[in-house]
């Protein structure tokens, strides 16, 4: 297999895709939005319920590929009980991550995080690594419809 | 579980052919290319692309309005091009054969021309639950714009139109039918001659969306008998934005243009203008002129092997990988039916298409992963996404087995 493959289909990221953590709905949720990129049919919905400006639970449900999925997955146990301005400044960190660009944390600032490192080497899948992240994002800016990718 | 694979054709010389494709000779991530994503757009053979370029080098010109050489020239091989494209597809007279940029124009110029005059508010235009988002996007426009019904014919577990279910569905308020040649997202081959006469019997006229038929089928509209066929030059080994529309003569002269501007015109004066003759009504504007002359390269190509021959070559590949896909665990593939042109869609458990696509690609395999623009019939079998590998006219068993491979290796990564 090549290394390139290796360093994308992680374990963790196996792991999550395998048994998603917090993939559910969340009867008591004040945010949700749908995410959805058309290119691959990735479809999610994210679940937020805020206490002031902590999140204070989140979750998703949904279907697609193993990046967006584990993605998703690990971003929901990032950001539970975090401050919304610090989901915000993970996300940006986290874009910068599959970009390859320097995101200026180290692996252990990074947590599970790092595991989407190997995504930079796969451009076409950047969107499939983000698409959570971007549903977040416009639940946390307020927006209640359909987010897509494109 | 051990296949009966079957028996290996010898006659075509599938070496030779691929000699005359430059990029199947290229690497992708050091791998040699493995391409099966036919169904998306074919390979150009060597010479489609020398016709292009001496087309550029030696004949540019347009065509239609110059009296010096270079305009003789240019449009001669225009319009041999069009005798090409219709003997290629057997119409009766050039003047059916309008080029296009592709099916797609070819069915929104049908939906805008004839439909629009010939459709009104309570009548129904018929489809099928196979077809391509092309073949059901316009008529969903038409609808919309005149208050008409848009009808879709089921398909069972296989794949397959239920002939009895779009039997039913003809009345005497449907005015146009369209389903595909074959379809694309799951190879299936409609047994488009009896539909023609079925809707022929009730009086409605029939489109057929053959950008899947011509690359794989011995295509004779006048034997279909069908009204329109659009098909695209690109799955068919020709260049991209090039297409055909092809119409009964009647039916064509009876059409208001399609758009307006030079070409299409015999005169022009500001109270009245008068429509140029079949079928230049149709080809508003300085036409694809080296799509046309490379399509026409394309069609001598394929003609030169011969479609008989390529649909055998094809069909072998489709049942020696179909046997082999099949010893696959968790692999299923989506779309049975008895009549299948060289596709095949397919799912494995735990691993979505768009990581298979991904893996496969490291390998140098190209195949499709999506819904395969037809969103209602991913729907129809429950899934959202499939993988998608379609053959063509240079596809060989040993490429069949580098899927198999390629498939193998997915399995490990997901389930090591
Ligand atoms: C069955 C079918 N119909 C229509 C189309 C549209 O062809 P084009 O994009 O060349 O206009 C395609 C191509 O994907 C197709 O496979």
């Amino acid at each position: 297999m090549s290394s390139d493959l290796r360093e994308l289909y992680q374990q963790v990221i196996l792991d999550h895709n395998r048994s998603p953590r917090n993939f559910k709905e969340l009867p008591n949720a004040t945010k949700r939005v749908e995410g959805y990129n058309p290119l691959c049919g990735d479809h999610y919905t994210v679940f937020v319920e805020l206490d002031g400006d902590v999140i204070k639970d989140i979750s998703f449900t949904g279907n697609g590929c193993a990046i967006s999925k584990s993605s998703a997955s690990v971003m929901t146990s990032s950001v539970k009980g975090k401050r919304t301005d610090d989901a915000e400044k993970m996300f940006e960190t986290f874009h910068k991550l599959v970009l390859g660009e320097p995101a200026g944390l180290s692996e252990a600032e990074l947590g599970r995080l790092a595991a989407f490192s190997g995504v930079s080497e796969f451009p076409a899948r950047v969107k499939c690594a983000t698409l959570a992240w971007h549903t977040l994002h416009s639940a946390l800016q307020g927006e209640q419809e359909v987010v897509t990718t494109e | 579980m051990t296949a009966v694979l079957p028996e290996r054709r010898t006659e075509y010389d599938v070496e030779r052919i691929r000699r005359d494709f430059p990029i199947l000779h290229r690497t992708i991530r050091g791998k040699p290319l493995v391409y099966l994503d036919n169904a998306a757009t074919t390979q150009k053979p060597q010479a489609v692309i020398d016709r292009l370029v001496r087309y550029y080098s030696e004949e540019n010109s347009n065509v239609h309005r110059g009296v010096h050489y270079l305009s003789e020239v240019a449009t001669a091989a225009y319009e041999s091009a069009r005798t090409t494209v219709k003997k290629f597809v057997n119409a009766r007279d050039e003047k059916e054969i309008v080029f296009t940029r592709g099916t797609t124009e070819g069915i929104n110029l049908v939906m805008s021309s004839w439909g629009r005059r010939n459709v009104a508010a309570g009548d129904e235009i018929l489809i099928t639950a196979i077809e391509h988002h092309s073949n059901i996007v316009p008529w969903q426009l038409l609808c919309e714009e005149k208050n008409a019904k848009l009808r879709i014919a089921p398909v069972n577990d296989a794949g397959d139109v239920i002939v009895d279910e779009f039997a039913k569905l003809l009345t005497r308020r449907t005015k146009i039918v369209a389903f595909g040649h074959a379809s694309n997202a799951l190879g299936t081959i409609n047994p488009v001659k009896k539909m023609i006469a079925m809707a022929h019997a009730n009086g409605s006229v029939v489109l057929v969306d053959g950008a899947q038929g011509v690359p794989h089928l011995d295509v004779d509209v006048q034997d279909l008998d069908c009204d329109f066929y659009a098909f695209s030059g690109h799955k068919v080994y020709g260049p991209t934005g090039i297409g055909v529309l092809y119409g009964k003569q009647a039916l064509l002269e009876a059409m208001p243009p399609y758009q307006g501007g030079g070409d299409m015109i015999l005169s022009v004066s500001f109270e009245k203008t008068t429509y140029n003759a079949l079928p230049y009504k149709f080809e508003a504007g300085t036409p694809d002129i080296s799509g046309v002359i490379g399509l026409a390269a394309a069609l001598d190509y394929v003609g030169s092997i011969g479609l008989r021959k390529i649909a055998a070559h094809e069909h072998d590949l489709l049942l020696y990988a179909t046997a082999r896909l099949k010893e696959i665990p968790g692999l299923r593939i989506i779309g049975t039916a008895a009549e299948k042109a060289s596709v095949i869609s397919f799912t494995l458990e735990g691993v979505h298409p768009h990581d298979i696509g991904t893996i496969l690609d490291q390998e140098g395999i190209a195949v499709r992963t999506g819904h395969h623009c037809a969103q209602p019939l991913m729907m129809r079998f429950n899934v959202p996404a499939t993988g998608r590998a379609s053959f063509g006219l240079y596809n060989t068993r040993e490429e069949a087995d580098a899927l198999i491979a390629g498939l193998t290796k997915v399995i490990e990564i997901f389930h090591g």
